[in-house]
């Protein structure tokens, strides 16, 4: 597993890279010796000075409107400590090996070793919705690389901004053969704008890049990268790694020391904003409180994938919450309780979505398969004795049953589809199919009335997100009153042309599909003298 | 002779994603293709900047350039994450050879004090000059559109840090901690220095990104990298005996010259586009240019003493040839 401490060997790297020069700067006897921190300094926030000309105020325009207080930007400690010469050094390294084993993967036909194409699912929901949210991501810090008025901090941000820029390149990169030879990964930009699904890592994207300087911090740097990334990174590339994915596990080890960069600056930002004044305290609970119900709601699809979607499954999404999440983030939790920092306010909610939640979405997306670029199905009878085995408590009783319905349903000719469409979470804009924390078998829905307006949500946790900013996500673009508008007016046909989707091939059930039957004959081909 | 291997052959379905097969057929598309072209988010914008409600996310409207497709201003270089790295990765190791050259043979202690007192008063300063300038390059990426300028813009932002943190090391070389705290007090209070800092000052305050991207990257870039590096290091110090300080800045002289050709290739681009944008770009380049110029003088003048004009005249004449050649005559 690529756990947290896993990815600590690099810094190794960097650190003796730094240490040599360090040397070779010190065999001069006349020179004054630097230590490696004080060096860093001299060639990272000295680099600043305060405006003469113009107002901090105004060179900085946005740092103050949020409330967050900072006294001395100079407090910031460097979360790591790399210069441009050994970041250019040690990541040209990454690049070379990176890009030598995705092209003996293309030139192989490495895509023939993975486990099963229905895998695949997976990785075309990662480049719709996760790589563009990369890209977001690279041009948030790009942004926060401006408006700090600290100068480490202003550095760490751009480092962050370029790798950002790296892992949307590099995951493209990584799924473009595989686009060659599969369907649904080819409309992935198109998805990106207008898939109904992909409008729930937009949001949560788009809500960032619309936040301050401090709240994109939090929302991305410390929930997203500290809390959330162990849950998100972790089960995917050991996903792509236990499914023969040689080119996305690759992409996952070179990402690997990014990572462990991205989340030291995550938690150096949360801390320093702590230590600068008490008051900001209630304002980054706010941010803590509402970034991690956003980002649980994005793990829900991470869930799915590694319940349903992988042939080979690494471990469940239960247990991947308990060490990660429960176990990773209750430590952090606590280490953070010395500022007066608490567990999330729904984090029980989460606990107690664990049993459901997977199935849950699953059922979801199942029976809206029609309008997914990628594939689903009815678990086999292997799948469903491992899901009772990591489900014990609520498989059986609950969701055992619903998919026995459903392969009736299909073995008599009448597979379930559900072309009704789904009422949205005005936040979180997922279909709302989640059921009541401490309910099973009841919908769990919220209203809120502004403005003489009615809107909906799936949870407690959006209904408050929403109460905190409703001017902020009444601004919302929902794909399903879209599709009611011109120029789509309700029609499915061209609302599949719009998004990309090809009926047919894109879509619906694994069972019986183009990519089934294709990688069924090509392996056929590779491995026989047929 | 060439030997083939066999492989099993599979017919691909399809060469490219739909958006590249879009803007150039179903061929297979190069890496710096997939990874630049309509790679940022385009419609249906959820909410609105808190920090600027006037504006979108992403928003075409910051400046006043207008481009039909923003994803004409490619860059020549084809630059993305991976090449430009390993680009600069390559310089990075000649730089660094450079450096244990220099200090390895006492290259340093060699030079006279009064070609190590010049080369510290005109270079040390200037890593300020170039953090201001990763600042800029940041914003231009921040707020600029689409991934094929911004992403160049942040490459441009990370390199001007890399020689803010070479013009540093040499600082350190030369004249230890001292020479930066002069050179800082220099930037901070020498009178040869204020009109460059009032300058870098002035950009901070242009929240354009396309006139952000003239005032520095055209306008202070295009006079400051020719006259520093090659009319005082290359033509001027050098030939006196300082060819360390020459090699200890090669990698700006060459970086100078690669970047400018992005830059000339986008304005261009930009130019072309429509009499409007060219009004706008002729009347950014003007401004800012002549401003830089005569920001530049004094510091010219501390190397060059009252050679100075003469080549800030040089300078600034093959910057506006060089500046007709993209169709912005100044």
């Amino acid at each position: 597993m690529l756990g947290f401490a896993a990815l600590y060997p690099t810094y190794g790297l960097i650190w003796k890279w730094n240490k040599r020069k360090e040397n070779e700067m010190d065999m001069k006897a006349d020179k004054k010796k630097l230590g490696l921190k004080e060096k860093y300094k001299l060639l990272t926030r000295d680099l600043g000075w305060e405006p003469t000309h113009h107002s901090i105020d105004t060179v900085f325009p946005y740092v103050k409107y949020e409330g967050i207080k900072v006294h001395d930007w100079g407090k910031w400690e460097d979360p790591f400590r790399l210069t441009m010469d050994a970041y250019w050094k040690y990541q040209a390294e990454k690049e070379r090996k990176y890009y030598a084993i995705i092209d003996a993967h293309a030139q192989n036909n490495g895509h023939l070793h993975i486990t099963d194409a229905r895998y695949l699912s997976a990785l075309k929901i990662f480049l719709q919705a996760i790589s563009p949210g990369e890209y977001a991501a690279g041009k948030g810090f790009a942004r926060l690389g401006r408006e700090f008025p600290g100068v480490g901090t202003r550095v760490a941000c751009q480092m962050q901004a370029i790798d950002e820029i790296r892992h949307a390149q590099t995951q493209i990169h990584a799924m473009s053969n595989y686009n060659k030879y599969y369907n649904g990964f080819h409309a992935f930009a198109e998805a990106r704008d207008r898939m109904w699904y992909c409008s729930l890592p937009r949001s949560f994207f788009d809500d960032a890049m619309s936040a301050g300087p401090f709240e994109f911090m939090i929302a991305i740097g410390f929930s997203f990268e500290y809390v959330l990334t162990n849950l998100l990174f972790v089960p995917f590339m050991s996903g792509a790694a236990y499914n023969g994915d040689m080119s996305t596990v690759t992409f996952g080890f070179s990402a690997q020391s990014d990572e462990a960069r991205h989340m030291t600056l995550g938690l150096e930002c949360i801390k320093f904003m702590l230590e600068q004044d008490p008051d900001n305290l209630p304002i980054v609970q706010r941010w803590i409180d509402k970034w991690f119900w956003r980002g649980f709601r994005i793990l829900g699809v991470v869930g799915t994938m590694m319940d349903y979607m992988l042939p080979k499954r690494v471990m469940s999404w239960r247990e991947a919450f308990e060490i990660y999440g429960a176990g990773n983030g209750g430590a952090l939790f606590n280490d953070l309780a010395r500022y007066g920092i608490r567990l999330p306010l729904e984090w029980n909610d989460a606990v107690k979505a664990l049993d459901h939640m997977t199935h849950q979405l699953n059922l979801g997306l199942y029976q809206w398969s029609f309008g997914t670029a990628f594939h689903t199905g009815i678990p086999s009878e292997e799948d469903m004795a491992w899901l009772t085995k990591k489900y014990p408590t609520t498989f059986d009783k609950y969701y055992r049953p619903r998919w026995e319905h459903i392969k009736k349903l299909k073995a008599a000719g009448k597979p379930f589809v559900n072309t009704g469409l789904a009422k949205l979470c005005q936040v979180c804009q997922i279909p709302t199919p989640y059921t009541e924390p401490d309910d099973p078998n009841t919908l769990c829905l919220r209203e809120t009335e502004y403005k003489g307006e009615i809107y909906h949500f799936c949870s407690d946790g959006c209904q408050r997100i929403f109460n905190d900013e409703p001017e902020k996500y009444i601004q919302a673009a929902l794909p399903m009153p879209q599709l009611f508008q011109a120029p789509l007016n309700g029609d499915i046909g061209v609302w599949m042309d719009w998004v990309g989707l090809r009926n047919g091939t894109d879509n619906g059930d694994y069972d019986g599909s183009e990519d089934q039957r294709n990688f069924a004959a090509w392996r056929a081909t590779a491995t026989s003298n047929q | 002779m060439q030997i083939d291997l066999r492989t099993v052959a599979i017919e691909p379905r399809r060469q490219t994603f739909d958006h590249l097969a879009r803007r150039f057929g179903d061929k297979p598309a190069s890496r710096y293709q997939e990874g630049s072209y309509d790679i940022q988010a385009e419609e249906n914008l959820h909410y609105r900047p808190t920090w600027d409600p006037d504006q979108e996310i992403y928003d075409k409207s910051i400046t006043r350039i207008v481009m039909a497709d923003w994803h004409a201003l490619k860059d020549p270089r084809q630059y993305y994450y991976n090449t430009w790295t390993v680009a600069r990765a390559r310089q990075q190791e000649t730089t660094e050879a450079n450096f244990s050259f220099v200090e390895s043979r006492g290259l340093a202690d060699s030079l006279s004090e009064a070609l190590k007192a010049t080369t510290l008063k005109v270079l040390a300063p200037l890593r300020h000059a170039a953090w201001g300038a990763n600042m800029n390059n940041s914003f231009i990426c921040g707020y600029g559109y689409a991934a094929i300028f911004t992403q160049a813009a942040m490459f441009q932002a990370m390199d001007n840090l890399g020689i803010a943190q070479y013009l540093s090391r040499l600082g350190l070389l030369l004249g230890d901690t001292a020479a930066l705290e002069a050179g800082k007090a220099d930037w901070l209070h020498g009178a040869a220095w204020q009109p460059l800092r009032h300058y870098v000052e002035d950009t901070f305050m242009v929240r354009d990104p396309f006139e952000l991207f003239v005032a520095q990257n055209a306008a202070l870039d295009g006079l400051l990298y020719p006259l520093i590096y090659g009319r005082i290091v290359d033509d001027h110090l050098s030939p006196q005996g300082a060819s360390a300080v020459a090699m200890l800045t090669q990698f700006m002289s060459d970086w100078s010259v690669e970047s400018q050709k992005w830059v000339d290739a986008v304005l261009k681009t930009a130019a072309a586009e429509s009499e409007h944008n060219r009004a706008l770009l002729r009347e950014w380049a003007a401004r800012w240019s002549e401003r830089a110029a005569s920001a530049l003088l004094p510091v010219v003048g501390l190397a060059l003493g009252d050679q100075a004009s003469a080549a800030v005249a040089e300078e600034m004449a093959a910057f506006k040839a060089r500046l007709g050649k993209t169709g912005i005559q100044i």
